[in-house]
């Protein structure tokens, strides 16, 4: 297949491809997805973003 | 002959270079902007940085050389670095890192793990390990790319080595990670361009993907006697289980590299620098394709250079390369390739080189500046901002350059050998080390801080003692070996004066990755401190697993 007879060498060649082909349809299908995050985490990122801004006007 | 064009395009990529390291060093006005990019970084920037920080110029002229040797089989490890250093990395352990780090207000990867375990022991020894290993990787990749640009432009060796680390340490400096993550988005999209067009242009001389494999599939009767009694069984099949090259091609390349990135801090960092969880779903996309198209390409032009010399000169890639593995991938391109392609590929190792090493100048100023000094030793000035951490970048850099200068002058071909089993010392370290505490830090509730303490010694301890006194590649450049024992390697002995290997079954020992040794050790230390130790207060693993919004301890 492909040129290539080892089975252990076609495997990984078209994985690569597989794996990648699988990325970009993560990316697609949770392009808008958001972070199970509670109400809590986005406390915290509120926070850090403040105490980061009030750094910075130090 | 440098040509016009070369230096025309060399300028204006460090002036492009030069404007995004002061972008960086504009953006930059807190701690958190320093070291986390303020925790705003663009999905893009972010994912290409991580790219690039991983391949570096050994993965395309080290591991493309040594595709040229193996062959093929060698793909299983951009599909890990695909499918494990990419996809399960970004979605299984960047969320959590990231929500973790934020929870923990972490600011990097040792203060993660030191935070969650409560133990600025964890978070100095964590450093300490950084700041003493990653120089040797640094130099490893500066050494490799100031020789290349000596060469291309003509000049010394030294006056390349102080050009190259004064540019990349202005940007890190000044622009923090900010500078660092910029730059490395553009030096990220010049690596996917120039190796694309060297996947294209190799495929297309050798008259397409199928012809192209069937040709080096019909080569297997000239690999050399010397490679066949290793193991090796043509460039289009996997070498014979159980034989040194296989060892060599599974343990140490594909695993050792392949599970050991997960553990690189200057890697797990960057999932703290995005804003949410839906930043890195958008960034699986772009560092998938980015892998494919930069560390696979290498491996198949490594291998299908063959091909090319066969054709050309009726001789395979490494005996051209008179056994230098590390001249393949630059004669190929020299002879395979056109004129403008030079150029363009020019840039392309410029940019692998300069996106890992200003990462790791900067992973070592944290781990100097803000790991040890202010937070594990507890000296800091009010109002002092990231001032030890650019004078630990600082100190970095002097540490690096001047390895690779003394190196070169003082130690000669012995000392280029111990520089380039950098990259792999500091890997197999930092698997040993970091990975089993990691991964139980972001998902386990029983580690206690005794046996994370006892995890990352005993994977830090097993994996040195491997490399050091075991492992036949490095023990052999360490040197340690046979000045203790009188033997290059403790697997191998002398019998009537011929070496033999120590192996198990089909386990020779002298070529098996300390990774397969260090994790298991770890895991071990880790399970069973945690038995017989303290346990960490049930509000503490709360506040961290995002059970609860209260911050303990």
């Amino acid at each position: 297949m492909l040129g290539i007879e080892d089975p252990w060498v076609v495997a990984p060649y078209l994985l690569c491809i597989a794996s990648t082909l699988l990325c970009l349809a993560w990316g697609i299908l949770k392009w808008n997805k958001e972070d199970p995050e509670t109400e809590m985490d986005k406390q915290i990122q509120h926070w850090a973003e403040e105490e980061n801004q009030v750094e910075s006007e130090l | 002959m440098v040509s016009i064009w070369m230096t025309f395009f060399v300028v204006t990529y460090l002036f492009i270079v030069g404007y995004l390291g002061f972008r960086g060093y504009k953006g930059t006005k807190s701690a958190t902007d320093y070291m986390l990019g303020g925790r705003k970084v663009h999905p893009y920037v972010m994912a290409m940085s991580y790219g690039a920080t991983f391949i570096s110029t050994s993965a395309i002229i080290g591991f493309g050389g040594a595709a040229a040797v193996f062959g093929m089989s060698l793909l299983w490890l951009p599909f890990l670095n695909i499918f494990l250093g990419i996809f399960i990395a970004f979605w299984l352990f960047g969320g959590r890192t990231r929500r973790m780090g934020l929870r923990l207000d972490a600011h990097t990867f040792p203060e993660l793990l030191g935070r969650r375990f409560q133990s600025r022991f964890i978070q100095g020894t964590a450093a300490v390990i950084i700041f003493m290993f990653i120089p040797m990787y640094a130099s490893a990749v500066l050494t490799g790319a100031a020789k290349y640009l000596a060469h291309q432009f003509e000049i010394h060796y030294s006056t390349a080595l102080f050009i190259f680390a004064v540019i990349i340490a202005l940007y890190v400096v000044m622009g923090g990670i900010k500078g660092v993550m910029y730059t490395d988005a553009l030096q990220a999209t010049v690596m996917l361009v120039g190796l694309s067009a060297l996947l294209f242009l190799t495929y297309h001389r050798l008259g397409g993907i199928t012809h192209a494999h069937q040709l080096l599939t019909d080569m297997a009767d000239k690999v050399p006697p010397t490679l066949a009694a290793r193991g090796h069984q043509g460039w289009t099949s996997m070498p014979k289980f159980g034989t040194p090259l296989w060892w060599v091609a599974i343990s140490t390349i594909t695993m050792g590299v392949g599970i050991g990135v997960l553990a690189q801090p200057q890697l797990a960092v960057r999932y703290m620098t995005v804003k949410s969880g839906r930043e890195l779903n958008r960034a699986i996309p772009i560092g998938g394709v980015f892998i494919l198209f930069t560390a696979g390409v290498a491996y198949i032009a490594g291998a299908l250079s063959n091909v090319f010399f066969d054709q050309t000169a009726g001789k395979i890639s490494i005996a051209m390369a008179q056994g230098d593995v590390e001249q393949i991938i630059p004669m190929y391109l020299q002879q395979a390739t056109p004129e403008w392609f030079n150029v363009l590929f020019m840039l392309t190792l410029m940019s692998a080189a300069m996106s890992t090493l200003s990462s790791q100048f900067h992973i070592m100023g944290t781990s100097l500046g803000r790991d040890l000094v202010e937070e594990s030793l507890n000296i800091r000035k009010k109002g002092h901002g990231v001032l030890a951490t650019r004078f630990g970048v600082l100190a970095g850099i002097l540490v690096s350059v001047y390895l690779s200068y003394i190196i070169d002058i003082r130690f000669g071909k012995t000392g280029t050998a111990v520089v380039a089993r950098g990259t792999s010392i500091f890997f197999g370290l930092c698997a040993g080390a970091f990975l089993p505490i990691y991964i139980g830090a972001l998902w386990s509730r029983g580690i206690t801080k005794t046996g994370a303490i006892a995890g990352m010694l005993a994977g830090a301890l097993s994996s040195l003692f491997w490399m050091v006194f075991v492992l036949e590649k490095s023990s052999t450049a360490l040197l340690l070996c046979g000045k203790f024992f009188g033997t290059r390697s403790l697997a191998i002995s002398m019998v009537e004066g011929k070496e033999v290997f120590a192996s198990t079954g089909p386990v020779i020992w002298a070529f098996v990755d300390p990774i397969l040794i260090s994790l298991p050790i770890a895991i071990l230390a880790t399970v069973l401190a945690s038995l017989f130790t303290k346990k960490f207060e049930v509000k503490h693993i709360d506040f961290c697993m995002e059970k609860t919004g209260v911050r303990h301890g």
